[in-house]
């Protein structure tokens, strides 16, 4: 591993502050790795929301995490645009969500039909589920009960 | 702090800052006071992307300026005349209905307007907005939906909601006004034209009430002075709340 790479795979490992069974790598909150000319560590990442407080605890981490390593020069940047999206959770991020008891997002694209099928329960996996609110207990979650298991359940709202 | 300000594009995007941070602060005061625990959530939530928002427009409008404040600056030490907030947002919570009737003029004024920010010739304030518009489509789709239940609601709800517009509306007027900071941003196409906002503001509102039988009153007083600094009474005992930690202990963090 060149020294870039092995920097990023530690940050990616990264456990996000609200969510710890995700990395931020999962959540798509780190956009990117790489090492200016002046041989500085630079950190690029996106907030999911405007508000969101957990942002200050990642920059803080990442800072941290890449200092341990042995490079004390680090710039975090915060980079707004493109806004973050859902659709950048990966693969391994909505497995790890569902197994954690959060319906994970919907896939959006273009197409906003696709939000008009059902959220799976997470407990029992029926698709009988209807929102309940939707604001909860983060920024980026509603709240659902499943008509089937009875169930309330988070759900990582599409964003 | 005497306010120095050169650039008409900081004068507004602190405009939009000021909104987003007396309506966050509004918002917040019914942390543990709403009438669900779900719109207790809802309302502090809708406050924190309010106040993530405002973060981001006090940190443009510091590079504009180029006095190089910090957010805590903009918000703890200027005095309420040096506040450019409309009048609307600064409208106490009064009961569920009129929260919620000030949530439904401000976020239909808040969506229109990130909408026509995504296109500012500002990169920083595009960005912004291309984030904040996706969070303010939740908070009028939260007001849309209360309107509805309350307006057509009970007897009960729907007085209280007819009080609601009664009061606030007035304070719309406000949010459309035109003036030298208004043409300058955009004629360089850093901001859209108010009064364009203000028609597509107006269709969503009024088809909104007429849903929950409800319908907006004729205006026979117009109120303004936000943007000069000139706000009403309730405006200066919540600035004193909001600071008073602050400056009672200068440069305290958390």
């Amino acid at each position: 591993m060149t020294g870039v790479e092995e920097i990023r795979h530690i940050v990616g490992g990264i456990p996000d502050p609200e969510l710890p069974a995700l990395t931020i790598e999962d959540l798509g909150i780190l956009r990117d790795v790489r090492v200016d000319a002046a041989g500085a560590i630079v950190v690029d990442i996106t907030p999911t929301y405007s508000g969101c407080p957990a942002l200050e605890v990642i920059r803080e981490d990442v800072e941290r995490s890449i200092r341990e390593r042995g490079y004390p020069d680090v710039t975090v940047r915060v980079v707004l645009s493109p806004a973050w999206t859902t659709d950048w959770l990966t693969d391994a991020g909505r497995r790890k969500l569902l197994e954690y008891g959060i319906a994970p997002p919907r896939a959006r694209s273009a197409d906003l039909q696709l939000l008009e099928l059902g959220v799976a329960c997470p407990t029992c996996g029926s698709a009988h589920t209807g929102e309940v609110a939707h604001f909860g207990a983060t920024q980026c979650q509603a709240v659902r009960t499943c008509s089937d298991c009875r169930e309330t359940f988070p759900h990582f709202k599409e964003h | 702090m005497t306010l120095v300000v050169a650039d008409a594009a900081a004068v507004y995007t602190l405009r939009v800052a000021d909104d987003c941070l007396v309506l966050s602060h509004r918002l917040a005061q019914w942390s543990s006071l709403a009438p669900t625990l779900e719109d207790d959530i809802a309302l502090t939530n809708i406050a924190l992307d309010l106040l993530g928002q405002a973060r981001a427009m006090y940190a443009r409008t510091a590079e504009l300026d180029g006095t190089g404040r910090s957010e805590d600056d903009y918000v703890f030490l200027r005095d309420e005349r040096e506040f450019v907030n409309c009048l609307l947002v600064e409208q106490e919570n009064g009961d569920f209905a009129m929260t919620i009737v000030r949530q439904l003029l401000c976020s239909t004024f808040h969506l229109a307007q990130w909408q026509a920010l995504e296109r500012s010739t500002d990169e920083q304030v595009a960005a912004i907005a291309a984030k904040a518009v996706k969070e303010s489509t939740y908070h009028r789709d939260h007001a849309t939906d209360w309107t509805m239940r309350l307006g057509d609601g009970t007897d009960e709800s729907h007085q209280r909601m007819e009080t609601a517009l009664a009061t606030l509306c007035p304070y719309t007027t406000e949010l459309f006004e035109t003036d030298d900071v208004n043409r300058d941003v955009v004629a360089r196409r850093i901001a859209p034209d108010p009064a364009i906002l203000g028609l597509e503001w107006e269709a969503y509102i009024d088809k909104v009430l007429s849903a929950a039988t409800l319908q907006r009153p004729e205006g026979t007083w117009t109120p303004t002075g936000g943007r000069r600094g000139l706000h009403t009474e309730p405006f200066g005992y919540m600035v004193a709340e909001m600071q008073h930690l602050h400056r009672s202990h200068p440069g305290q963090t958390w």
